[in-house]
């Protein structure tokens, strides 16, 4: 496992390792980011395609958030470019990227702990009927279409009405996703939706999020564990200290190649020498659970999208 | 909905079988339960209890006359009550509430007289420039970012400062001229601070303004798509901002909505008494708060109701009225409220958990 086989895709952009046809529904082009003096990001190519996965991987720190924040219109980048369905763009705010088809569902999960999951459904886009002064909220639709929408999803819930505070991460970030694709979004963008989730719940956003991709969604996902990121991943760009690392798809890298990229190489053997006096460290302890079934996890989890009854 | 008789629980991961109607694994929600769900509950079981508290003590509380004072004096505090809640859901405060009403009542008074306008016109200006000053507050807040504490405590100080010092320099003293023969007196009058009749009842025209507010309040909370975007504002402005509500247009709304009622409760101040004294006000925002609290409202925000607030205000009108009634020293008046606000706080919290963890 010597160090220097693949640190050579950190220029040129991600265009060269993908043979996909057709314009990228988003693609960021040698995009930078700047507070002050601090660099958060430089150089970053991007393309997302709809009916694929671009997976975002990188340690704290590495621009993740700052890479979101620009395609979701929260921050303007300050060089490159923004291309959404080929056409050079810049976002003003978050709702002119939901305009443009972009939903981001974030790591706190944006919704609102204490409203019933109906109204964060729909909060920002109700529904309405009646006109003038009696304008009101159509809360018979909104009720209704939250129960269907969630259960073509492939999430059943009991109560619409109860807190959506009541339901639990993995539950809450499936309730976003599906928000997101009822809502037509054409890319949804996902930060870090297994972060706080134990093995088995992050399996079913994962899962719900390979039932997005199947619904034809362009999805970004943004992830600093590299198993999760193998098992649903098209492709794959590892960020460091906020410049691109390597830009990858999946039949041009493995899961070991990816993991150790993503831990750092050979600073990862460095950390291994050290520790080697307590345990024999395997890289990435996090996530040793999923790896144990590394062969045959990718396919299933591809093979068995999720189809609503 | 046929009738789940079944009292299945069923297996802890339930398969996907919602059969038509209503779902097997949710039992069904008695209405007890449903109740002990709703924001006002605690302050509903309060009123009760202080309703019968004075009906026993207060030999005068339950004549007819005395149902009239409480609901006016319920009703003033009411008026402002609604609007504070509604700023207390979308997560935020306003100390500026108490003399902000004084402001509105002088500038209509003082516009009036040095103009020898018809008083509509006072009125009129006096509408806009509260409206200016709740403005004034929210966009302050929703600039700076600071918080709404130090926003609205320092449009205290200045409208106290200002009332009295503008008050002095133009009048000369620290109350207003009357205004009470000036064209267009009598009409206003009728609006703002008649009284009605009604089977013996002698109602104050407030308590209707109340009664309005409280409607259109309840209404624009949960029927409208504004309504939804209090609650989120003040539950989690960042998610709500992510989604695309308009965060600080929806503040600087609330914030108007309290200089709105301002306004109304100024005139109110102003056609009863036809002078009003500049130092009025102050200490009153609290008492808003408190009634607002009473009803349910979370004071971290994104959670209560229009109607708690005005069950809060309520209590207030009763404990205030009914101490005159039971010929008590009135300095206890303040001890009771202390007392009430504690105990209804922490009823709330109790029934918002029992509430929760009956889901």
């Amino acid at each position: 496992m010597t160090a220097g086989t693949a640190e050579t895709a950190g220029t040129g952009g991600a265009a060269e390792t993908g043979g996909t046809a057709g314009t990228a529904l988003v693609e960021l082009d040698g995009v930078a980011k700047f507070y002050g003096n601090i660099r958060a990001l430089e150089g970053v190519s991007l393309e997302v395609h709809a009916g694929e996965i671009s997976c975002v991987l990188g340690d704290n720190g590495a621009g993740k958030s700052t890479l979101i924040k620009i395609i979701a219109g929260l921050h303007r980048h300050d060089a490159g470019d923004l291309l959404i369905d080929g056409v050079t763009t810049t976002l003003g705010s978050p709702r002119e990227a939901l305009d443009r088809g972009i939903a981001t569902v974030y790591q706190d999960l944006a919704v609102v702990p204490l409203m019933p999951v109906w109204r964060n459904f729909f909060l920002g886009s109700e529904p309405t009927k009646g006109r003038g002064p009696f304008k009101r909220l159509d809360v018979t639709l909104m009720r209704e279409t939250t129960r269907a929408a969630l259960l073509r999803m492939g999430i059943d819930l009991r109560d619409v009405d109860q807190p959506i505070g009541t339901l639990s991460g993995g539950e809450r970030q499936c309730v976003a996703i599906a928000r997101a694709v009822h809502f037509g979004a054409k890319v949804l963008v996902l930060d870090e939706p297994t972060a706080a989730l134990g093995v088995k719940q992050s399996g079913v956003v994962l899962k719900y999020v390979a039932a997005a991709r199947d619904a034809g969604l362009g999805v970004v996902l943004i992830t600093h564990n590299p198993h999760h990121a193998y098992l649903v991943g098209d492709r794959f760009v590892l960020l460091k200290r906020g410049a691109m690392a390597g830009s990858h798809t999946k039949d041009s890298i493995t899961l070991d190649e990816l993991t150790r990229q993503m831990a750092g190489g050979s600073e990862l053997e460095e950390l291994s020498h050290e520790l080697e006096r307590a345990t024999g460290p395997e890289p990435d302890v996090t996530a040793s659970n999923v790896s144990a079934s590394d062969g045959t996890a990718p396919g299933e989890a591809s093979g068995k999208p999720l189809r609503p009854a | 909905m046929t009738a789940t008789a079944s009292p299945a629980r069923g297996t802890p991961e339930g398969p996907r079988v919602t059969a038509g109607g209503g779902d097997e694994r949710l039992l069904r929600v008695s209405p007890l339960r449903r109740l002990l769900g709703r924001p006002e509950l605690g302050a509903v079981v309060g009123a009760v209890a202080v309703f019968l508290f004075f009906s026993f003590t207060a030999d005068s509380f339950l004549r007819p006359s005395s149902i009239g004072t409480v609901l006016y004096a319920a009703s003033i505090l009411g008026i402002m009550a609604v609007p504070v809640a509604l700023l207390m859901i979308g997560g935020e405060f306003d100390l500026s509430a108490g003399v902000m009403v004084t402001s509105s009542a002088l500038i209509s008074s003082m516009f009036s007289f040095q103009m020898t306008a018809n008083v509509w016109v006072g009125v009129l200006v006096s509408l806009l420039v509260t409206l200016g000053l709740g403005a004034f507050n929210g966009i302050m807040l929703t600039r700076t970012r600071l918080p709404s504490f130090i926003i609205t405590l320092g449009t205290f100080l200045m409208l106290t400062g200002l009332n009295l010092g503008l008050t002095k320099l133009i009048s000369g003293t620290v109350s207003t001229k009357t205004i009470g023969d000036m064209e267009g007196f009598p009409a206003a009058r009728k609006l703002f601070a008649s009284s009605l009749t009604i089977g013996g009842v002698d109602l104050k025209v407030t308590i209707l303004w109340w009664a309005a507010l409280v409607a259109l309040a309840s209404w624009i909370l949960l029927r409208t798509r504004y309504g939804n975007w209090i609650f989120a504002v003040g539950g989690n402005a960042d998610a709500a901002r992510a989604v695309g509500v308009p965060v600080r247009g929806t503040k600087i709304g609330l914030y108007m909505g309290v200089a709105l009622c301002a306004w109304v409760a100024g005139q109110h101040l102003l056609f009863s008494f036809d002078v009003v004294q500049s130092g009025e006000g102050v200490g009153n925002e609290l008492k808003y708060i408190v009634a607002a609290v009473i009803g349910g409202c979370l004071i971290t925000g994104g959670y209560g109701s229009a109607v708690g607030s005005a069950v809060g205000a309520f209590i207030f009108g009763m404990t205030d009225k009914g101490i005159v009634y039971a010929e008590w020293n009135p300095d206890w008046f303040q001890f009771f409220l202390g007392a009430m606000l504690l105990l209804a706080t922490l009823l709330n919290a109790w029934v918002r958990k029992r509430a929760e963890a009956s889901r």
